[in-house]
């Protein structure tokens, strides 16, 4: 079984964020990059899969040349090899660019069995990336999987939407989303880290894709990055526990007219 | 032909979902803006009251795909469905709530349309006929500006962010029969376990009460319950709690969790990681419980309480339930 999984190397949640002079982006200085933790979760369920089933497990990422060392960490916790997509001509892609990136990378890799991805890439939340996918690939999709039961050509998928849980079943090849409760990452180990600096990792630029950079052009595109308005300063409610409820009651419907 | 803004009419149970209202009233704005007029697309139901209820909530079509095989929701049929009205109508906006549904469908939609896609709004602007969008960045530390390079502006919005216009009650909208030819999907729907129809929907609550680590185990999770159920409110939990497996996933709240944008949500012994603020800092008043006066908490909060939670939450319920008992 051949799988294929798609990162996204991210700005970790706890690092502040400082905007860039061109006011459209963040300052990368002093940022700690993460593979994004969706798609960690995407990682070890290709893991699981391969591990109960046989087969590879290849790790793809779009990104400038620090990628590659969330590539390094994929490759670390036991996937086969890598792919990394990168090209100058990458820094202003949106997420449609980023799928038909993606997607041509994928199709070089057929035939394939499997797509995983993160159901979002945390920092730019868009969410966007398994559904484009999905139709640029012209394949099946089941996004935010908390559960997967593969068959031979097909797979059991479920999922959790408001107010209930999801049984779907989906043919294969698929793209599948992977979303938070689906399975515990494990840790690179040591001897996981010292492998990795060995296994294949193949860079691929827009020529090798054979994409035209017309077709990559941005549809949408972040035109400014501000800090949020400042939050009122908070008001202390004081008193015996009591006193505090009916204050608390009095100031939601009085005062903030929200009850 | 004037603009015409299409918006995806999730149903669930045959009920339209409060946040399609919520994008009927955007689209009704964003739609006279541009002096254009509002298609909802309605698949897989048959059923005037629904397409009456989207007419006086601002629609002026709704085009109806009543096929059998369009009952239960699959993306890709859906998709073609959504795609063609788009197309028909030569759509300027397609818009959709981010719903676990509308997360699903709007990319699919777009890819479609080869149109960009800006997610999770939180305001819509229209200028020269041309959309604007904002939305959070890097768990709400940022927002950003957005705007479309061309093209169909496909947009999916944040729910319980975006106002609900008035109804008009004598308001009609003109029906359209629709069909698309292909209903095949690879991949569907087999099985659904609803959760307990009692609780309140925690993206779509307008008050939400949520515990922390603070409550120190989960046998004291249900005063967390019974001040929601005080308040008819939706019950949430920090990534600590889920984490520690007294709650489940369902009911978290931040980054790896839902994002909620209730007109109150209430954090009780939850002290404010980054990874919480991220998934509740657009809520219109916050108020936090916590016996730790110096919790990041308070920095977001319009209200706090510095007490013992095992102190306040009995006091507070019982206030609760009188207030709204007396409400109603």
């Amino acid at each position: 079984m051949k799988i294929i999984i798609c990162v996204k190397q991210v700005p970790d949640t706890e690092t502040q964020i400082r905007l860039g002079a061109d006011g459209k982006s963040i300052t990368e200085e002093a940022v700690k990059w993460i593979v994004s933790p969706y798609d960690e979760f995407a990682i070890e369920e290709g893991l699981q899969i391969r591990e109960a089933r046989d087969g590879e497990v290849i790790v793809v990422s779009l990104g400038p040349e620090r990628a590659q060392s969330a590539i390094r960490t994929c490759l670390a916790m036991g996937a086969d090899s890598g792919v990394h997509l990168l090209d100058a001509a990458f820094d202003d892609l949106d997420a449609m660019g980023t799928a038909r990136c993606l997607a041509a990378a994928i199709r070089q890799l057929e035939p394939y069995d499997l797509v995983l991805t993160g159901q979002q890439g945390v920092g730019g939340d868009n969410s966007q990336i398994p559904g484009l996918l999905a139709e640029l690939l012209d394949l099946p999709q089941v996004t935010m999987a908390v559960k997967v039961g593969l068959g031979d050509d097909s797979a059991n998928v479920e999922r959790e939407v408001e107010g209930a849980r999801e049984r779907w079943q989906t043919s294969l090849p698929a793209v599948i989303s992977a979303q938070k409760g689906l399975n515990a990452p494990r840790y690179a180990s040591l001897k996981g880290i010292m492998k990795a600096k060995k296994k294949p990792l193949d860079v691929k630029d827009a020529a090798a894709l054979g994409l035209d950079p017309d077709v990559l052009l941005p549809k949408t595109r972040i035109v400014k990055l501000e800090l949020p308005p400042p939050r009122p300063a908070v008001k202390m409610i004081e008193g015996d526990p009591g006193q505090q409820s009916a204050e608390l009651l009095r100031l939601l419907h009085e005062e903030a007219k929200v009850i | 032909m004037k603009p015409a803004v299409v918006i995806f009419a999730e149903t669930y149970e045959t009920r339209l979902k409060r946040p399609v209202l919520e994008v009927v009233s955007e689209a009704r704005r964003i739609a006279d803006a541009l002096g254009g007029t509002v298609h909802a697309v309605l698949v897989g139901v048959r059923d005037e009251a629904l397409a009456s209820q989207l007419a006086q909530q601002g629609a002026d079509y709704v085009h109806v795909f009543g096929q059998p095989a369009l009952a239960a929701y699959a993306t890709e049929p859906y998709a073609r469905a959504v795609a063609k009205v788009a197309t028909d109508t030569d759509a300027t906006a397609v818009l959709f709530s981010m719903t676990a549904l509308g997360k699903d469908l709007a990319p699919r939609v777009a890819a479609k349309l080869d149109a960009g896609l800006v997610s999770d709004c939180i305001s819509l602007s229209v200028s020269e006929g041309r959309l604007t969008a904002r939305r959070a960045m890097y768990s709400g530390k940022a927002l950003a500006t957005c705007e479309w390079t061309g093209g169909v502006h496909v947009a999916s919005l944040r729910p319980s962010v975006f106002r609900l216009g008035a109804t008009d009650p004598n308001r009609g909208a003109e029906t359209l029969t629709e069909g698309i030819d292909d209903t095949s999907a690879r991949a569907k729907v087999v099985g659904r376990e609803a959760r307990d129809a009692s609780t309140v929907e925690l993206t779509e609550a307008q008050i939400v009460v949520s515990g922390g680590r603070g409550l120190k185990g989960p046998e004291h999770f249900h005063l967390i319950d019974e001040l929601a159920a005080a308040m008819g409110a939706a019950v949430g939990a920090s990534r600590a709690v889920v984490d520690s497996g007294w709650k489940e996933h369902p009911f978290q709240v931040g980054q790896t969790g839902k994002t909620v944008s209730p007109a109150v949500y209430v954090a009780c012994a939850i002290s404010g990681a980054i990874q919480h603020l991220a998934g509740m800092s657009s809520s219109k008043v916050i108020v936090a419980i916590n016996k730790d006066p110096e919790a990041p908490i308070f920095k977001v909060a319009n209200y706090g309480i510095v007490g013992d939670v095992f102190e306040v939450l009995p006091q507070l319920t019982k206030a609760a339930e009188a207030y709204f008992s007396g409400k109603d």
